[in-house]
């Protein structure tokens, strides 16, 4: 429900005490605050909505779950990958 | 473009709707919980690819549709107060009040400003320290944060023209109000996605324990929600029933610490009312004492406004996802984008809205029930 | 007959009004999608149709003893009135010049009204001005004749142009909107959505940081290359406010054809796709202003984007669909993952949103 797009986070700066920084959206960028996000670097990609960075997306963990719906061609092998990433609580 | 284009593919749809189709043997109804997935299933066309067995059906996760109309009325009423810059996300600006809605008062005159984030108005109420500057603060937990962080960054600069008009919602009340329904036929849950960027998942478990129901926190765009679906179907024909996070790209167990600190540090909990559903408990969200000066409903005495929903609309039900808006007879009849009769057809991401603009070619809608 | 009047912005307010008879004008009666339809059809046509009007193209075709003339109006009221890869004075002699192309017609005469509200600074008049004069040059149309009025300062939003354009027709019969047959190609000239992002981007409330600019152009001599190899082409639009979607359902009604697309086929700049994505935009429904879709027959299509990509303004064109005899007086989309939807009309400007 919630509209939030991936971009790249560029140049970090500080704005009425507030951590900012530029993010990337394809070569169109907008600031956002990194309160929410502390420890992000220049480099990593954020999820932003309505002007702040709300999530680092976990590059590792995006590639993890596109390679695992790539190579599964059959339901059941799939099934065994989802045991096996332990998603479950 | 990076995070996009790879859950648009084309092939990897394909391949799940394969697997849809050589998993399911009965049928079942799974509810996707946001506004913005139901945009993106009827965007993408996304219903053609599953099986027929399938049916999605829309949930309440349109915070504009379910903001209550005599918060519109306050919010038309607060506008035309002297000296008031009213500043608002966009698609609030259309939603009809009783007797008129926010682009009619601005057309009229009223200094009304759709804004991209709540920190733009900071900046505008500190250039214009004479005028009273008020957000409508409107979303689910995702956008709490936000909001949060605007009044605390206020009180940190000593502005005391900057107001919030608040109305915030909450998911898992809404999702516990939809199960208890005698009339529900949801068996499975697409969760929120970014909702539980911030808040974790941990508040969904014991709501699949209680209702024995998979909900699969899922994501946004075509792939993540097809592998949602496909997780929800695994895990119905198996007959089991846990949380599982899809989005595992953007969210963890925990959720944002951060952002639930400040969401405790600035809001309560209160119980809110839901246009077309009722008063839900513990389901919303207000300016807690710490920050009420911020509070516009406290600041800004407009009295109540008797209002009038109309009776032939059937957003409640619709919002509950017992009905489609196919089933609705002033669907794209009397009510359409232009002449909205409820709350679902008002906002852009409203179901109706949705299901108007991206109508299907064939009505497959009917045989599903 | 060409659209009542340009948007405001492409965030002009558009009314939900509750009630479908309305006695007042309301800002969605300049938007272009079905309350200006209403109006044209409940206001206007009663009192004034006649053959020529009744051809409701973006210029109209009429003959004077032998000599065949294309004949089209617009006004512009956009806002603001300087912004990135254009203005409203080279807009307005554009947007003529291409209303009147889209007929195959060659510009020939435009003439100009202003009106300015009090307060106006002369030295932006001058820039526009100046900058009506290079388009002029430029597309080799003469600026025949013009008026100015001022009126109280706040009853115009500083300046408003009114253009009008006389071209020569050059073909029989002209492209025209109701010419498409199932069977025929459909082409877009290049990426879209460019114009209204931009003008978006101008405006300070979003502060989004872009390099994206309007792709206001003369289309004219893109359509006279395209005429010459082509003559047969059925129908050219050029895209303005309402957007591609909003074009290719013109076209499908007055053909009475359905028009297919695939959605991956639509070239769209990745920074517009963005800007779109993060205010939640449908790209489709953005204006574009220096952007035409042709319906050629089959045959003629390779020779006709071999010219085309020899053109600067031509050189991503792209095929995106083609006409079909299936769900007459609609557009339907295969998307990119493979489902089909119905691009609707635009039934009011798009406001962004936050869900």
């Amino acid at each position: 429900m919630c509209l939030a797009i991936p971009g790249l986070v560029e140049e970090i700066f500080h704005k009425e005490g507030l951590t900012m920084a530029k993010i990337n959206f394809a070569g169109m960028r907008r600031s956002a605050c990194l309160e929410y996000v502390p420890g992000v670097k220049t480099g990593d990609y954020v999820l932003v909505h309505v002007g702040f960075a709300i999530s680092v997306l976990d590059q590792e963990e995006a590639q993890r779950s596109l390679d695992l719906l790539k190579k599964t061609g059959e339901v059941d092998s799939f099934k065994n990958e989802l045991d096996n990433a332990k998603d479950y609580t | 473009m990076k995070y996009f284009d790879e859950y648009r593919d084309e092939q990897l749809a394909k391949n799940i709707s394969r697997q849809l189709k050589e998993t399911v043997t009965q049928n079942w109804t799974i509810m996707e919980v946001c506004g913005g997935q139901t945009h993106t299933i009827l965007q993408f066309g996304l219903e053609q690819l599953l099986p027929p067995n399938i049916e999605l059906v829309h949930g309440p996760g349109c915070p504009i549709c379910v903001t209550p109309l005599a918060l519109i009325d306050k919010a038309i009423a607060i506008v035309q107060q002297p000296d008031v810059i009213f500043c608002s996300f966009g698609d609030m600006l259309r939603v009809p009040g009783s007797k008129s809605d926010l682009l009619s008062v601005k057309a009229l005159g009223a200094d009304v400003r759709a804004v991209y984030s709540p920190l733009d108005c900071l900046a505008i109420a500190q250039a214009q320290p004479e005028r009273k500057v008020i957000f409508f603060a409107v979303g689910f937990e995702t956008t709490a944060p936000a909001n949060a962080m605007s009044v605390w960054q206020a009180k940190r600069m000593g502005l005391n023209n900057f107001f919030l008009l608040c109305s915030h919602v909450l998911v898992p009340p809404a999702m516990s109000i939809i199960l208890e329904s005698s009339s529900n036929k949801v068996q499975g849950f697409l969760g929120p996605g970014h909702v539980c960027s911030i808040m974790g998942y941990k508040e969904y478990i014991p709501i699949s324990r209680q209702y024995q129901i998979p909900i699969i926190i899922t994501g946004f765009e075509p792939i993540d929600l097809l592998e949602g679906i496909l997780r929800c179907v695994i895990q119905l024909e198996e007959k089991r029933a846990v949380v599982e996070n899809q989005y595992g790209r953007a969210v963890t167990e925990e959720g944002n610490l951060a952002a639930q600190a400040l969401l405790k540090e600035v809001f309560a909990i209160v119980d809110r009312p839901w246009r077309g559903i009722g008063i839900i408990p513990k389901s919303g969200y207000k300016l807690n004492d710490h920050y009420k000066q911020f509070d516009a409903e406290l600041a800004f005495d407009v009295g109540s406004v008797a209002t009038v929903e109309s009776s032939i609309c059937i957003s409640g039900e619709i919002l509950k996802g017992v009905k489609k808006p196919v089933d609705c007879p002033a669907f794209a009849k009397q009510c359409t984008p232009e002449n909205p009769l409820g709350a679902t057809m008002v906002s852009s991401e409203g179901t109706c809205a949705s299901y108007y603009k991206f109508s299907r070619l064939e009505k497959k809608e009917a045989s599903h029930v | 007959m060409s659209d009542l009047s340009q948007s405001v912005a492409i965030f002009a307010p558009v009314c939900p009004t509750p009630n479908n008879t309305s006695d007042v004008i309301r800002l969605g009666h300049g938007s272009g999608g079905k309350m200006s339809s209403d109006l044209l059809n409940n206001v206007f046509l009663p009192a004034l149709n006649n053959r020529v009007l009744d051809q409701l193209d973006d210029a109209a075709v009429m003959a004077i003893n032998d000599t065949r003339l294309a004949f089209t109006i617009d006004s512009y009221v956009v806002s603001p009135i300087f912004f990135p890869g254009g203005d409203i004075g080279s807009l307005s002699v554009y947007g003529t010049v291409n209303d009147l192309s889209m007929r195959g017609a060659i510009p020939a005469y435009i003439s100009a009204s202003f009106i300015m509200e009090e307060g106006f600074p002369i030295a932006d008049l001058q820039k526009i001005v100046e900058s009506m004069k290079k388009a002029c040059f430029e597309t080799n149309i003469q600026f025949a004749a013009g008026d100015t009025k001022v009126v109280n300062r706040g009853a115009a939003d500083k300046i408003f142009i009114t253009t009008c354009g006389l071209g020569i027709l050059q073909y029989n019969p002209a492209p025209t909107a109701n010419r498409a047959v199932p069977g025929d190609i459909v082409i877009v000239s290049g990426d879209i959505g460019l114009h209204g992002t931009a003008i978006m981007c101008a405006r300070e409330s979003f502060e989004l940081e872009t390099t994206i600019q309007s792709d206001s152009a003369p289309l004219n001599e893109l359509v006279q290359e395209m005429l010459k190899t082509c003559p047969a082409i059925r129908c050219l639009r050029d895209i303005t406010r309402g957007g591609l979607a909003t074009v290719l359902n013109e076209l499908a009604s007055a053909s009475k054809v359905g028009i297919e697309i695939s959605e991956s086929a639509i070239p769209i700049d990745a920074q517009v796709a963005s800007i779109c994505a993060l205010l939640g935009l449908d790209p489709l429904y953005v204006a574009c202003e220096g952007r035409l879709v042709a319906i050629v027959p089959d045959s003629d299509v390779e020779g006709l984007l071999n010219i085309m990509h020899q053109h600067r303004l031509g050189k991503n064109a792209q095929i995106i669909g083609k006409v079909s005899q299936q769900y007459p007086e609609r557009v339907f989309m295969k998307s990119r993952i493979g489902g089909q939807r119905i691009l609707d009309k635009l039934a009011g400007e798009q406001l962004p949103r936050i869900c």
